[in-house]
This record gives structure tokens, C-alpha cells and sequence, in this order.
């Protein structure tokens, strides 16, 4: 018999990736291609649903001719995707009706305030999990059909199917509408519970349940496709976020992941119940396998990590490129009294304060651009901190160790500081490429081509491990001045619009 | 104000008369353009050839410039961001080999560890980077000296005779180890058999820049019954070590060779 892959399409913001693994879950090959973002307005962003589709019949033929494999030679595919953004397309033809509508997109911010009317922001949280915000889907399909004309009647006709981007391509692939619990759990029309669509929910938004797809597990065969994949089944959908912590094996409960990129995402696996938050984190699915109970996490994101790091390269000049951050920062001992909250557009997870911006405080004639790279780097550990904190009251977990991946952490100084201020040890696994890899895992799994959860764990391996070194009353003395800056940021837009 | 040093200006004069021209330059040449004493001359070329400024050609004795001053041009590569560039190739490296992987770079004649992956066994290892090896005695190092222009006018203990030994089988005679840089310079990579710590072998390759320069060098390290069998050095094992060389490489915008 010839050798058996696994391959995982990864539709993601900027880029559609396909990466091919093989039974170890080593990457064998990888094609990737980049599309439009398309800007018609202030705030609005949109992709052309047709070019990601040709994208990534691309990018996998890329992948299969660079590693020499056949499509016969692949068990399954699987795939990851960008969260939340939101396409309708009409059942007959298949052509979309309108762009997709991106996650980043904030045209739903009045429809979100129409909503939330006298009930608040939580209105669905209960059932949902999530607070009206505009990145969820549900608004963004609710927008579409007031929108764009004639939508609304053919969506009661049955003529239109809504999904996100996992559900266009398993549709496009195998013609059948399906997604799967992780991303229903961010439309904010799924029910925690039933993992169903929420009637009352449906009824409040105004969205018809014709347009909307079946909700399947994260791992089991969807169909087999057809056309330049034919015979392949497609066995797996899990958004980013699932798929990263899926791929970083994080199958128990009070094993989390982080993820270090522009922003940080961190999961908390939080066992087989939904844990609601009243540390302001989101309640979500964390993956589903096939006929096994769903397993649910709490996610925290912060929005300014990495990109601090850009903003100091290209906005203040003071390193050329993002890596000398860390040998800037080696320059001093400590941060000399420096602290940077990086509140750019307001406070996320877990204050919630649109009316934050902002502050670089603690600022004497001692200060060099040294201690300046350090509160940096400081500042995403110490955001990561608070995140971990509500985490850890959410949950009762003690959290022992953090899975971190993503491409800041190259930066052996960061993971440092990340294990000193969060009192835990930092393990970074060797292969980078969570989010695929988890799809991988997923796809592979529904299939029999890897046999249960025990094994893909026995694949996981330390690349390196940072342990906590630094001596506790530093420790709370650094987290008080951190959390007396934060106090700083507070009230600063004193007509809060949002 | 203190004054102008006439030696510098003197070096400066020879290196600038070098530049200009297409072939190397005699020792009677230069200290005629000049008009130079050829013992001055001589002084000088020494010590430019000491700081890696300046080479002579051994089979004509002419002098020409040295790779040092190639490299002052071009800007100075942050070990961090060779780190990151570096860091899925090496991940890779290490999964493909099963053996722990190291990034070097040169530093006060020392290897300093600027990236190291844990061999993928979960045994308990601990992260090295920051650390120094010796040139002579690892393959980062010797990969270094073959390859880094920069490396051999570093390392002054090249002017003592005997080199310092860590087990029996250090390189320690300096005519030795200059044929076995030699031989590392021929076969594109550099191995270390027990020369540093008794029963553990490395092999490493060099890591160059868009203009061919070598700024680091990357390795693999483990025990001698896993790194070798019957016929010596598992060459399997060379060859995932010049990819993963090829690639970093290849990242750093140099042409494939």
C-alpha cells in the first residue's frame, strides 16, 4: 500500500494555506496563496468568496505536486478557517449573493446597538455564550438579508443557504450544507446546550432556519468530495482558534493555549460543560468528536501583543525589525520603572472598557529605549496574566502549564518573562502549525487514520520550556504597578460612543 | 583635540589602494604606490591581516582584500531575528532527525547558542541558549571558522601552538586543524566526533546571507550509537543538516547553490 496523508486546508484571513501531513504529523508539503481585501467602506472589509475557492483548489494542487502525492494517497481532508466571517450564496447556482462579510468588519456596530435595546449586550448571552459584538456571524446574516434587495424574500423561499467559511467549502467539495459546533458557536444563534440552532434566538434576530446550515461534529466524514479531490473524504471543520487548540493536544480539562501573533488567543479546555464566564471571556465550543460528548473552553483574546511590537518598529522607529525587540529589551535588567498598556482601541478581555486608551506611565529621566522594549514585552505577559486570572476563577482549574505557539514566540526572552509573571511553566511544542495540524488531527481521527486522542498526544513534543524564575514578592510587586497603570487608561475617551 | 594617527591613515590609504584594483597587489607595489618603507608596509598588512581586512594569496604572496571588510558593509544580523527566520526549519530539523538542534553564531572566539530545539523525546532538557562553545571543538565552531571570514582573524588562540583539549580526540595541533577547516571548506559541513564531550556527535552547515556571506551556522547533536553506524557518520543525518542549512539560507535571500 503507498503511503496515507492527511491534508488540512487552512482558509484564514489573509491567506488560504494548504498543508499535507503525514502519520507522525510532520508537514510534508505546504501551498499557500493570498487574496483581496476588499475595503468598500470605513470599517468595512469583505473577500470574494469565489476567489478563496479557487484559492484553495490551488494551494492543495500546490501542495500535492510539491510533495509528490496523489489525491488516492490522502485519507482525508480537513478544515480550519477564519471565525465568524459570513456568506450567502444561492442553492441552485452557487454563486455568492454578496462578498463575505470578515470578522474584522464593524458595519453591524448600530444593528448590534438595535439589538441589544434595553436588555444589554448579554441579552443572548445565556444561551449563547456570547455578548452582542459585531464580529459574530448572526448580525452579519441579519445586515445581509436587510440589505441586500430581495434577499430576505428568498431566504424565506428557501432559495439562499447562509455559512461560514468552513460550511461554503464543505459545500463546494461535497454539495452538502453542514458546519460544525465551533463555528455555529460563534454565529451566536447556537444553544450552548442542545448544540442546535436557538429558535427564540432566530426569532429575535429575524433570521429564517431555512438558510441555515446542519450543525455536525468537528470530526466525522461530512462526504466525499468530488471533482479535483474526488473520493477524498472531508472529515473534519474547526475554526482557528479550535483547530490550534486541537493541535496543541489539549484534551483534558484546565489545559489551555496560547497563541502569539498581532493578537493573542487564548482556550481554556473547560471539560464536557459549559462554563459561564462572569470574568468577561467568551464561552465556546472547543471541538467535538464525532458521536463523543462536546467539549466546551473559555476563550480570552487580547487585541495588541505583537502589533505593540510593530507599532514601536514602524510607528516610534526604535528597532528595524520585529526580532530586535528581544535584543533591545537584553539591554536593561528590568523595565527601570516603565509600564506600557497597550489600550489602542480600548481594554478586551476580561475589562471590557471601550472608553480605555493607551498609557506609557512610570516614566522618569532614568528611562531608556532598553526599558522601554522590555514593557513591551512585559505587556503581553502581563495582558496574558490577567486573561490566565479569570481564567482560573472561571473555571477552579489552577492552570499548571501554558502550550504557546504562534510566531512570537521566537522570542526566548518574551517566554521568559511569560513563565515569571504567570508562575507557570511555558512549553512551546515543534510543530509550529497548531491550527492546521489540529485539522489535520480531526480529519485524520474521523477516518481511523489515527486510532484516538492517546496517540495524537503521544505526538506532541517540547521544542523548549521556559520555568518561572523570578522571585514572588517582584512578582506582586510588578503585577500591582501593572494593574495601577491599567487604572491609568481608564475614562480616557470621556463620550463613550460605542 | 587630539590629533590624527598616521597609521590609521596609512591603512586606510592601503586598503582604499586594494579596492581599486582588479588583481592582488605585491608587497613592493603597495609600498611603492604609496611610498611607503616596505618594513612599515609589511606592519601594516599584518596587522589588516590579523582583523580579517586583508588575505594574501599563498601561492603568489599578493595581497587583496580580506572578507572583514565585506562584512562591515552589510548589516550585522541580529541573533534573534536569525532565530526567528530560522525557527520552523529548525523545528523541523529536529523532528526529521529525532536529535536536539542548535543555531550559532560567532562571538568573542566563542559559538554563541542562539537557538536550540529539544530532541523530540520529552526527556528533561534544559533550554541552552545563551551558552558558549569552543570554535575548535564543535561543529558550529568549525563550521564557523571555514566559513566566516570573520572567524579565523577572531580567534586568537590561534596564536598559540597548542590548542585546548576536552577529551581525547580535540583537535588540539593547530596544522591539524587547519586541514581539517580545509576538508570542512570542501565538503560544505563540518562534523565533531567526540572532540567535545566523550560519546556525543554533532554535524552542522553553514547558514548564509543574500550575499553568500555566512552569518551562523546550524546543527544537530546526540549520542555517538545513534549519530553513527558501521561506516562512520550516518549520512542520512548530513543531509537533513545541509536542508535545513539550504532553507534558513534560502530565507535569508541567498541563492541556492
Amino acid at each position: 500500500m503507498t503511503t496515507q496523508y492527511v491534508a488540512a486546508i487552512d482558509q484564514g484571513t489573509t491567506s488560504s494555506r494548504c498543508i499535507i501531513f503525514d502519520y507522525d504529523g510532520r508537514i510534508v508539503s505546504v501551498g499557500q496563496r493570498e487574496h483581496r481585501q476588499i475595503f468598500p467602506q470605513p470599517g468595512w472589509v469583505e473577500h470574494d468568496a469565489s476567489e478563496i475557492w479557487d484559492n484553495v483548489q490551488l494551494v492543495v494542487e500546490e501542495a500535492l505536486d510539491q510533495g509528490s502525492i496523489t489525491r488516492d494517497q490522502l485519507a482525508a481532508v480537513g478544515i480550519t478557517n477564519q471565525r465568524e466571517t459570513t456568506l450567502v450564496w444561492d442553492r441552485e447556482t452557487g454563486e455568492p449573493v454578496h462578498n463575505a462579510i470578515v470578522w474584522q468588519d464593524t458595519r453591524t456596530n448600530e444593528l448590534i446597538h438595535e439589538l441589544a435595546g434595553t436588555a444589554g449586550q448579554e441579552r443572548f448571552r445565556e444561551r449563547c455564550g456570547l455578548p452582542l459584538a459585531t464580529y459574530f456571524s448572526g448580525p452579519k446574516l441579519r445586515w445581509l438579508l436587510e440589505e441586500v434587495p430581495g434577499l430576505r424574500e428568498r431566504a424565506e423561499r428557501g432559495e439562499v443557504l447562509f455559512g461560514t467559511m468552513d460550511t461554503w467549502l464543505i459545500w463546494k467539495l461535497t454539495g452538502r450544507h453542514v458546519t460544525d459546533v465551533t463555528n455555529a458557536s460563534r454565529t451566536m444563534l447556537m444553544n450552548l446546550r442542545t448544540l442546535d440552532w436557538d429558535s427564540s434566538i432566530l426569532e429575535d434576530m429575524g433570521i429564517p432556519a431555512d438558510v441555515l446550515p446542519e450543525i455536525a461534529s468537528s470530526a466525522e466524514v461530512y462526504g466525499e468530495a468530488t471533482g479535483f479531490l474526488a473520493g477524498v473524504p472531508v472529515a473534519s471543520a474547526l475554526g482557528d482558534q479550535h483547530a490550534a487548540l486541537v493541535g496543541q493536544t489539549c484534551f483534558d480539562p484546565g489545559e489551555v493555549k496560547g497563541t502569539y501573533g498581532t493578537g493573542t488567543f487564548l482556550v481554556l479546555n473547560t471539560g464536557t460543560t459549559p462554563v459561564m464566564s462572569s470574568n468577561g471571556l467568551l464561552t465556546t465550543l472547543g471541538y467535538k468528536i464525532g458521536d463523543q460528548p462536546a467539549v466546551y473552553a473559555l476563550e480570552g483574546s487580547i487585541a495588541v501583543t505583537g502589533s505593540l511590537v510593530q507599532w514601536i518598529r514602524d510607528n516610534l522607529g526604535l528597532i528595524s525589525s520585529a526580532p530586535e525587540i528581544e535584543t533591545l529589551a537584553r539591554t536593561v535588567e528590568d523595565n527601570g520603572g516603565c509600564y506600557i498598556v497597550p489600550a489602542f482601541s480600548g481594554l478586551f478581555a476580561p475589562h471590557w472598557r471601550s472608553d480605555a486608551r493607551g498609557v506609557m506611565t512610570g516614566l522618569t529621566g532614568y528611562v531608556t529605549k532598553g526599558h522601554i522594549a522590555r514593557a513591551v514585552l512585559e505587556a503581553t505577559a502581563w495582558q496574558t496574566r490577567e486573561v490566565v486570572d479569570a481564567m482560573r476563577q472561571d473555571s477552579g482549574d489552577d492552570l499548571a502549564t501554558l502550550k504557546v505557539d504562534g510566531g512570537m514566540t521566537a522570542d526566548n526572552l518574551l517566554m521568559q518573562i511569560l513563565a515569571d509573571v504567570l508562575d507557570i511553566g511555558v512549553v512551546r511544542p515543534m510543530v509550529a502549525e497548531t491550527t492546521c495540524l489540529g485539522a489535520a488531527y480531526a480529519a485524520g481521527l474521523a477516518v481511523g487514520f489515527w486510532p484516538d486522542l492517546e496517540t495524537l498526544r503521544a505526538k506532541w513534543h517540547k521544542a523548549a520550556e521556559w520555568s518561572p524564575a523570578m522571585d514572588p514578592q517582584i512578582r506582586s510587586r510588578e503585577y500591582h504597578n501593572w494593574q495601577k497603570a491599567v487604572q491609568r487608561t481608564l475614562g480616557w475617551i470621556e463620550r463613550d460612543t460605542a | 583635540m587630539p590629533g590624527r594617527i598616521q597609521s590609521i591613515e596609512r591603512a586606510a590609504a592601503i586598503l582604499r589602494l586594494m579596492a581599486g584594483g582588479a588583481r592582488g597587489l605585491s608587497l613592493a607595489e603597495i609600498s611603492r604606490s604609496l611610498d611607503l618603507p616596505k618594513g612599515t608596509t609589511l606592519g601594516i598588512l599584518r596587522t589588516l591581516q590579523h582583523v580579517g581586512f586583508v588575505e594574501q594569496d599563498e601561492a603568489t604572496g599578493q595581497y587583496q582584500l580580506g572578507g572583514g571588510v565585506l562584512r562591515l558593509g552589510t548589516r550585522y544580523l541580529d541573533g534573534n531575528e536569525l532565530r526567528t527566520r530560522a525557527l520552523n526549519w529548525a523545528d523541523s530539523l529536529a523532528a526529521r532527525s529525532g536529535e536536539s538542534v542548535r543555531i550559532g553564531t560567532l562571538h568573542e572566539e566563542r559559538v554563541l547558542v542562539v537557538h536550540h530545539v529539544f530532541r523530540p523525546d520529552d526527556s528533561r532538557q534544559t533550554l541552552e541558549v545563551g551558552t558558549l562553545l569552543p570554535l575548535h571543538a564543535s561543529a558550529l565552531g568549525k563550521t564557523l571558522m571555514a566559513f566566516d571570514p570573520l572567524a579565523l582573524a577572531e580567534e586568537s588562540e590561534f596564536e598559540r601552538p597548542e590548542l585546548p583539549g576536552y577529551t581525547e580526540r580535540t583537535i588540539t595541533s593547530r596544522t591539524a586543524l587547519t586541514a581539517e577547516l580545509e576538508s570542512v571548506r570542501a565538503n560544505g559541513w563540518a562534523a565533531e566526533l567526540e572532540e567535545l564531550v566523550e560519546g556525543e556527535v554533532a554535524i552542522a552547515a553553514p547558514i548564509r546571507d543574500r550575499r553568500g556571506t555566512a552569518v551562523g551556522a546550524i546543527g544537530l547533536s546526540g549520542a555517538v550509537e545513534r549519530l553513527c553506524d558501521d561506516r562512520g557518520l550516518r549520512m542520512d543525518q548530513v543531509s537533513y543538516v545541509r536542508d535545513a542549512a539550504r532553507s534558513i539560507s534560502r530565507e535569508l535571500g541567498a541563492h541556492p547553490w
